[in-house]
């Protein structure tokens, strides 16, 4: 089995209000098996029965699925392997004697929590503001009348696989949430139980998109890029779409409402 | 942490024995119980719903579900999770699917058909009326989940496609990809923030329940640790609700996240919820095998697999050559050969058991040599590679990215490894734990799988509990407590709070010489080895002699740097690690007082002369619930007694 060593120049910063510094650690004895967050759980252990504080990064599932984890490897969100979160990115994808520099997303929306460790809170009110179908449970007809075709269902699939780890916003240069907003938006939309509220959640999504400080998309495709689930641009070009054809559209509210 | 249970050479069985239980059961058919408890259920006037507040622990399918459920009703819903969104449950992870009795392939299923799928994949150690509810509901679920936009896979006229999973001879199973975990949670997650945004929900992410707070004999609120600023809290509401998984992590290496712990049940069960069956736990035959030392969790390969490879081993012992070079006529398709009738879609027990003593025999692939190849060459070239792709192609590249081996030309390596626990906090009929007012769902609970859950029958059950079966048994609850309204300042929040900064306290003074996770994977190991695939009197006493030492050392021994007082992350371990210690003994208690071997639990002692599970159905058809009672005091086992009125009692067979 290869082993190797590296040497890791990591973001320390202990908490939001406290300035934060790069600190240089040696990785030795890396095993080329080993993945990416295991490396640094050893680096850690050192760490801690050497009177250091271990390093904080999120993760959870270490399965490429829950988006918890992610921070920028040299510049890139998850690292440099395409389509790869970076617990699940191997250590065989580096060479020995490597220099890294690992440091939080870095987005006005997105403050550091610790270390590498960042709130992405803004992508839940995001999601709350319009990301949804209102379906009360217990509301539902058979699952079979709602017929969807195939490549709609494919569609809506691919956009559904966001994981809403951040990487795109931080690899964005504008901090934009477009890529996010694009793939609920798109997952949604092309599925017949998304239309009702089609117009509504554009609106109300990108309102809060900019109400949490993200960043204006400019298409530079940087986030098209590093998403560790391939979701492409296109959807932000539907999303757009989406937008003005509801701007325009925008209904006057219902003067009577109640229940009667 | 001081010793809860007292060493085992007091006991061989660590038990003293009480009464039975009573689960509540409605009476009537079984085809009725449902209908007549719901119609027997008091409710709570919609104008007065929004006067209750209620705790939910957790945002998985079960949690999310219920936590926006109950916020559409009305109540005023706490929500919390110690991931930092909602939507990182463990739940995101499942992978294979969704089982549901809609019959939707007209190959013959019906409700009947998957209560007694359940119930004998279980081996007779479930509670029927509880598994035919789940039957019933299972077609809502599917329901409620194409309403919210889950993108479920199609067929080309726009119908919803099915799949096969082990121990069911229909296709039943619904599916989105491999993420149908993620994308069921993600209908539920989008319909708890819509609640959030509407003011309805209070969701507390990063934020982990650490007590239970009792108050006349009633749950009325729990004590939480904010993960980011270390700050200790106490909640009061009108009832609490558990939906914090299992407790597969005991083991260290599993296929659970890495934050999935047991500590919200546990401490439940130390203030009185008996805690059901602790040695029924879950061995998942397709999982991706150990690769070192450091290596920190285990990856599943979805059980869907098994629709397409086969899976085989060289028929002679230590032979060294590569797959491709070893002919038909020497590799031993021993899942097929042995059971004709399911052949490689035999229950998960069965084929991890097999798997085992194929490796035991010498016959196991890969370093180490505990493995066993899953091929699907005989697919790729029945089916074509894209086809095989599209079924699998995330599952595929998630084996190249870990291994680095391509699986679509050289066959997967797997090995079982543990991945669910059917044990769990012991509940009645209405999900009502054995404390007045805390009610416990999804994986957390004890009640629907048996010994042995059948695949995709965990989103059903997280889904059913949260989104069918709490929202109402809770106005049960509700509107029959007619207890005073009870604020954080009680003293019994004080005490509770006070316990907890304590525990904090101690821990942040360790300054020992081993890291928690250091304990946590010797403790695994004990456990994996002696109270893992196949159990013994001898092994499990082993365990109970070890794990006692090893707890000790913990205490004295465990170095966790840093404060209290901000984001730490070796001191939320430690207090995960100290209850993992204690349900690591109860787990060895119960499997030693099992003296029959059913499901997942198999005790080498009771096995037919084929090598199958033995049940013991005159002694032993019960589920074991343990009530705490103190520190160092032994534990007492409850029985509640299990009937079978509409699967009879038989010995599985798979044949
Ligand atoms: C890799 C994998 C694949 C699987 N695939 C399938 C499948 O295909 N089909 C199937 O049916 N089942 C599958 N399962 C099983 C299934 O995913 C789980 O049993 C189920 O999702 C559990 O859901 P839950 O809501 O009970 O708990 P979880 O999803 O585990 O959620 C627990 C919640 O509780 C919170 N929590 C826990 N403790 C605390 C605490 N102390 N304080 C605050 N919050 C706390 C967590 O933050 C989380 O929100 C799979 C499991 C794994 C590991
Ligand atoms: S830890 Fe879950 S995606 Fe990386």
């Amino acid at each position: 089995m290869r082993t190797f060593s590296l040497t890791l120049n990591v973001w320390r910063q202990k908490s939001a209000s406290e300035p934060g510094k790069f600190v240089t650690y040696k990785a030795p004895n890396v095993s080329e098996h080993m993945s990416f967050l295991e490396m640094l759980d050893v680096v850690n252990d050192d760490l801690i029965l050497t009177g250091g504080e271990p390093i904080v990064f999120d993760h959870d599932c270490r399965e490429g699925i829950c988006g918890s984890c992610g921070f920028m490897i040299n510049g890139i969100a998850h690292g440099p392997n395409r389509a790869t979160t970076v617990c699940q990115l191997h250590m065989r994808s580096f060479k020995d004697g490597e220099e890294l520099w690992l440091e939080p997303w870095r987005s006005a929306a997105f403050p550091v929590v610790k270390d590498l460790a960042v709130d992405r809170s803004a992508f839940d009110r995001v999601i709350a503001a319009g990301g949804f179908v209102t379906a009360p449970t217990g509301s539902a007809v058979d699952g079979n009348a709602i017929l969807v075709p195939k490549p709609d269902a494919d569609l809506a699939m691919d956009a559904a696989a966001c994981i809403g780890c951040g990487a795109c916003v931080a690899s964005c240069p504008n901090g934009s949430a477009a890529l996010f907003s694009a793939a609920k938006i798109g997952h949604l939309g092309f599925l017949p139980q998304g239309q009702p509220e089609r117009d509504n959640r554009v609106l109300a999504m990108v309102e809060q998109v900019t109400l949490e400080g993200f960043g204006h998309c400019t298409s530079t495709g940087e986030c098209e890029a590093v998403c560790p689930k391939g979701i492409q641009i296109s959807y932000i070009a539907r999303m757009n779409r989406d937008y003005l054809k509801a701007s325009i559209a925008k209904r006057p509210e219902a003067s009577v409402g109640g229940s009667g | 942490m001081p010793l809860d249970f007292p060493t085992p050479s007091s006991s061989s069985t660590g038990s003293s024995t009480s009464g039975t239980l009573d689960a509540r059961i409605p009476d009537g058919p079984i085809e009725k119980k449902w209908d007549t408890r719901r119609f027997e259920m008091k409710v709570v006037n919609p104008a007065n719903k929004r006067k209750y507040s209620v705790i939910v622990v957790g945002s998985g399918l079960a949690g999310a579900s219920a936590a926006a459920s109950m916020a559409e009703l009305g109540y005023d819903v706490h929500c919390f999770c110690f991931q930092d969104s909602p939507r990182r449950a463990h739940s995101i992870a499942a992978q294979g699917g969704i089982n549901a009795a809609k019959n939707y392939q007209n190959d013959g299923d019906s409700v009947w058909r998957l209560f007694y799928d359940t119930v004998k994949g279980g081996d007779y150690r479930a509670r029927e009326a509880n598994v035919y509810r789940l039957a019933q509901i299972s077609v809502n679920i599917i329901d409620q989940c194409v309403a919210q936009g889950v993108p479920f896979a199609r067929e080309y006229g726009g119908t919803l496609s099915n799949r096969s999973f082990g121990g069911a001879q229909v296709s039943r199973t619904f599916y989105a990809r491999g993420q149908t975990g993620q994308q069921l949670l993600l209908g539920a997650y989008q319909a708890l923030e819509r609640q959030i945004g509407a003011g309805k929900v209070k969701m507390y992410p990063r934020t982990e329940m650490l007590d239970l707070v009792v108050v006349d004999g009633r749950a009325r609120g729990i004590i939480t640790r904010n993960l980011v600023t270390g700050k200790t809290e106490a909640h009061a509401a009108d009832a609490v609700v558990l939906g914090t998984g299992g407790y597969g992590n005991v083991f260290h290496l599993s296929t659970n996240a890495k934050g999935s712990n047991a500590t919200a049940s546990w401490r439940a069960h130390k203030r009185g919820a008996y805690f059901a069956n602790p040695c029924f736990t879950q061995i998942h035959p397709t999982c991706i095998p150990v690769a070192g030392d450091y290596q920190s969790k285990l990856t599943l390969m979805s059980e869907s697999l098994r629709n397409d490879g086969r899976i085989w081993v060289p028929s002679k012992k230590g032979d060294p050559r590569s797959p491709s070079q070893i002919p038909e006529s020497e590799r031993d398709y021993y899942l097929e050969r042995r059971y004709p009738a399911f052949g490689n879609l035999v229950p998960r027990d069965v084929a991890s058991r097999a798997a085992k003593l194929v490796c035991d025999e010498g016959r196991g692939v890969g370093p180490g040599g505990r493995g066993v190849y899953l091929d699907f060459a005989d697919s790729i070239g029945r089916l074509g590679e894209n086809v095989i792709r599209e079924r699998y192609g995330n599952l595929f590249d998630m084996y190249a990215r870990i291994t680095g081996e391509n699986p679509y030309k050289v066959p997967m390596r797997i090995y079982p490894a543990i991945h669910y626990t059917m044990g769990g906090l012991w509940v009645d009929y209405d999900l009502m734990s054995t404390i007045p007012g805390m009610f416990v769902m999804g994986e957390a609970n004890f009640s629907d799988h048996g010994a042995n859950r059948l695949g995709a029958s965990a989103l059903m059950q997280g889904l059913a509990d949260g989104y069918f079966i709490l929202p109402y048994t809770i106005g049960n609850y509700l509107a029959q407590s007619k207890g005073p309204k009870i604020e954080a300042s009680h003293s019994a929040f004080q005490d509770a709070l006070k316990g907890v900064k304590l525990a904090t306290a101690k821990f942040v003074s360790s300054r020992g010489k081993r890291t928690v996770d250091s304990f946590h994977r010797e403790l695994g190991k004990i456990v994996w080895e002696k109270c893992g695939m196949a159990r013994s009197r001898t092994g499990l006493e082993e365990a109970l002699a070890r794990i006692p030492e090893l707890r000790e050392e913990f205490n004295s021994n465990v170095m966790i740097p840093g404060s209290g007082e901000e984001m730490n992350r070796e001191l939320e371990k430690a207090g995960r690690v100290a209850d993992f210690f204690e349900l690591a003994e109860l787990m060895c208690f119960d499997a030693l007082q099992r003296n029959e071997s059913c499901g997942g639990h198999f005790r080498e002692e009771f096995q037919t002369p084929e090598g199958e599970a033995l049940r013991d159905d005159e002694a032993f058809c019960y589920a074991a619930a343990w009530e705490y009672k103190g520190q160092n005091e032994r534990q007492t086992l409850h029985r509640e007694a299990l009937s079978f009125d509409n699967v009879h009692l038989t010995q599985r067979s798979y044949k």
